[in-house]
């Protein structure tokens, strides 16, 4: 069988060309290389720099190795940058850490959120729609208009798709009138309360915390239905920081997530703490995700 | 084929050409029957509420951090100035060369790929860098360059190149008897393209790059609209305040100091490249299955055919029934506008505030106008009908309406409504079309990516496919984009041949 990537990497030239470039990149680069992590965006983006600063100051004391967080714009940026090596950890949600560990085989998913373990979504709806909470979703949702967050998230979109097929055996661009991708969640309620679309799915911590924070007008926008528990939010780490930083850092790493009991990190999250997690608790997500034609 | 009839001698001067008029009837009508295949319903809300906060925060516009802000804003000027620089150049070389299918097919190719997902392909190997914000801008510009700058040096006056002795060496005769003919109207146009540059570079932000729009996305998004606002107005005063420093002698020191900015330790790293090209974009079966087996090879056919039908056929239709109808609303928008900036319309007083104007509405990026639209009148076409047929629309008329300037008027030409209508808007309506035929490509790119509104054009599944890390899908359907761009553009191209429009307006008046 003809290796495609073999074929070109064994050309002498491409190999010597990768080792001059090689050496005038190492020029710029300090030895000391910081231990980087990033994280998805799904939410307001001030939120997340002041969350994942603290994070980033608590590991560099615990770890007591340079650390460094970097934002992304995108979901796909997020898991783009841990497959280059760009980050070694990153907060990814169900669905991304999937694609991501995909794509770097030694990764391990390491540590969840306490509520990760039983996540959920909200469907919401803008007033004028007059329907009430119930127990199962409405026939009425037929013909109307709704948004997801973005299109590679979990909660916002992976698992409320999941469930709006399986109930009204369709996809949602059969169901509704027309379907959009607000892009994250705060935005996502944003546009069903004014009304711009009736419906939209939305994830449930981000919703409570809007509803706490007092950003949400709930005589405007109110939630109609509950999805089922899923697994959703983990960290998830390189294979090959141990050869980097030392044996037993990923070890470290994990333990120290774990050990976060600081109420103003939590609270940042938000989540009641950290719990070990494990690449088979998202066996369910990736089969999901399958099922509904997102991954291969 | 039937020989072309010999025009009459005076049929230059002349606007009432048949052609013309069939040509706009036709495009009114398609766009018209568009409009009746399209989704325009409006969903009635309460947009009040965010409208009000949108409204109050262009009020009271904030910059939350200065240096990070200015730190951007050199970024995007930076991308800007070296990627319309290089491009400019290598477009020159290529419009020398236009005659050549190749490079014409080549040109259509590269530019019929927008700015974010030339972008969107470079990160995947070079990473958030220099490099991948300059290629992302120089690969579509020299192709947009190649083809402004071929036709412009064809409509030019041609005398001095048909003088030239016959063993006159190709690139010398290109270069002082074709280029310098037409180095006026080159540069107008590049500087022009700068402008464009400078909205290119800034729009690449929404992908992550730090430049203007990284910030403008960002706080919009979340609903912060006094900093939004802020970042706007300073976006907006960088392209209106153009003309006091995109000059000529002030060329030179900026890209030294672009190009001192930069950070250009970019990591170029083989293996991503390798990953890239070798493994990425490859059809998922023949991933799976490996180049040589039969199953991978019959996998790939069904793979495609699978991917025609259930996005490539239903994005290419929505596609072009949006450009359709959004090229007539570019058109229409632009009629209306162009007297806002003309001299001949206004006084100069005046024309500041209509300069104004249409800075503002082409320098919001189309995202964003479409998003308020959406507030207003739920999700359906209408947002992003008139998202780009204003957006379009006044770079038309900022265009045509330029071109006024040198427009020079009978004594006893009519005044007011009369001269709009029977004087000007006829002179200017073969440029007009030229531009608005230029456009069309730009609005069939951009109408690819209003994601948000949920109309299933090509650029959403492109950007579906990204999003779920499907490359051999996203070039797939990215090759289809382009040859409906070629497509488009031939059509554009004999068109503007048949009835002979040029971007040069008719500006003596007919003398008696």
């Amino acid at each position: 069988m003809i290796n495609f990537t073999h074929v070109f990497s064994s050309s002498r030239l491409a190999k010597t060309l990768a080792t001059i470039l090689m050496s005038v990149s190492i020029v710029s680069v300090s030895n000391a290389e910081p231990f980087v992590f990033t994280a998805i965006p799904d939410q307001d983006e001030t939120q997340l720099k002041q969350r994942f600063g603290k994070v980033a100051t608590y590991l560099e004391k615990t770890l007591k190795v340079e650390v460094k967080y970097v934002p992304v714009k995108s979901y796909t940026s997020a898991v783009t940058a841990f497959r280059n090596n760009q980050v070694q950890l990153a907060w990814f949600g169900g669905l991304s850490g999937v694609q991501a560990r995909r794509l770097v085989p030694d990764s391990t998913a390491i540590a969840q959120g306490v509520e990760d373990q039983f996540f959920k979504s909200y469907i919401i709806a803008n007033h004028t729609t007059q329907l009430q909470r119930q127990e199962t979703l409405s026939d009425q949702l037929a013909n109307m208009t709704f948004t997801f967050g973005s299109k590679g998230s979990t909660s916002g979109r992976l698992m409320p798709e999941f469930y709006l097929r399986e109930h009204f055996k369709q996809s949602p661009d059969k169901l509704f009138k027309s379907v959009g991708f607000s892009g994250d969640h705060s935005r996502t309620i944003a546009l069903v309360q004014s009304g711009a679309y009736q419906l939209g799915a939305v994830n449930y911590k981000v919703w409570d915390k809007g509803l706490a924070d007092g950003k949400i007008d709930t005589s405007k926008v109110s939630i109609i239905w509950e999805t089922p528990d899923y697994p959703d939010y983990q960290w998830t780490i390189r294979g090959d920081v141990d050869a980097k930083w030392g044996t037993g850092f990923s070890q470290q790493v994990k333990q120290a997530l774990l050990d976060i009991k600081d109420p103003e990190i939590l609270n940042a999250f938000p989540r009641e703490g950290f719990v070990p997690a494990a690449n088979s608790d998202y066996q369910p997500i990736l089969n999901t995700a399958k099922s509904i034609g997102i991954i291969d | 084929m039937p020989p072309v009839p010999l025009l009459k001698p005076d049929s230059f001067s002349r606007f009432q050409s048949t052609g013309v008029q069939k040509l706009s009837l036709s495009l009114l009508l398609v766009a018209i029957a568009c409009l009746l295949l399209a989704d325009t319903s409006i969903n009635t809300s309460e947009p009040w509420q965010e409208i009000s906060r949108i409204g109050l925060g262009m009020l009271t516009p904030t910059i939350l951090s200065a240096p990070e802000l200015f730190s951007s804003l050199a970024t995007t000027l930076a991308f800007a100035l070296l990627g319309v620089s290089v491009s400019a150049l290598l477009g020159m070389l290529l419009a020398h060369l236009f005659e050549w299918r190749v490079v014409r097919v080549v040109s259509a190719f590269i530019r019929s790929i927008h700015e974010l997902f030339w972008a969107l392909l470079f990160l995947q190997v070079f990473g958030l860098s220099t490099l991948t914000g300059l290629l992302a801008i120089i690969i579509p510009y020299t192709g947009i360059f190649a083809k402004v700058y071929a036709e412009t040096l064809e409509e030019s006056d041609q005398t001095a190149y048909q003088l030239l002795p016959p063993q006159t060496g190709r690139w010398s005769s290109h270069l002082y008897a074709r280029l310098m003919t037409a180095l006026p109207q080159l540069i107008h146009y590049t500087q022009y393209r700068l402008e464009c540059g400078i909205r290119s570079s800034s729009v690449l932000g929404f992908i992550g790059l730090p430049t203007l729009g990284f910030h403008l996305e960002s706080y919009f998004k979340q609903g912060y609209y006094s900093e939004a606002a802020g970042v706007l107005y300073l976006f907006i005063a960088v392209v209106a305040l153009m003309r006091f420093w995109a000059k000529r002698r002030f060329i030179m020191p900026l890209l030294i100091m672009s190009i001192l900015w930069l950070p250009f330790q970019t990591v170029v790293n083989t293996d991503l490249i390798l990953r890239f090209f070798g493994h990425d974009i490859l059809p998922s079966p023949l991933r799976q299955y490996g180049l040589s087996s039969i199953e991978g090879w019959q996998q790939t056919l069904s793979w495609s055919i699978t991917l025609w039908n259930e996005q490539a056929l239903i994005g290419s239709w929505n596609t072009l029934i949006l450009t359709q109808i959004a090229l007539v609303g570019s058109g229409i928008t632009a009629l209306l506008l162009y007297p806002l900036i003309s001299p001949l319309f206004f006084t100069r007083k005046k024309r500041v505030a209509g300069h104004l104007f249409l800075v503002i509405l082409r320098s919001i990026p189309e995202l964003i106008l479409a998003f308020i639209i959406l507030l207003i009148t739920g999700p359906s076409m209408i947002p992003a009908i008139f998202a780009l047929s204003w957006h379009n629309g006044a770079i038309i008329a900022h265009l045509i309406g330029r071109y006024t300037e040198i427009i020079k008027l009978r004594v006893d030409s009519p005044k007011g409504g009369n001269l709009y209508v029977y004087e000007v808007t006829p002179r200017i309506y073969k440029p007009f079309l030229a531009f608005l035929f230029y456009r069309w490509e730009v609005i069939l790119r951009e109408s690819a990516i209003l994601g948000i509104l949920g109309l299933h054009t090509l650029g959403f599944f492109i950007d579906s496919a990204f999003e779920e890390l499907r490359f051999d899908r996203a070039l797939f359907l990215i090759l289809i984009t382009a040859l409906l761009n070629i497509l488009v553009d031939s059509i554009s191209r004999t068109i503007r041949h048949r009835l002979r429009l040029s971007t040069n307006p008719n500006v003596q008046s007919r003398e008696i």
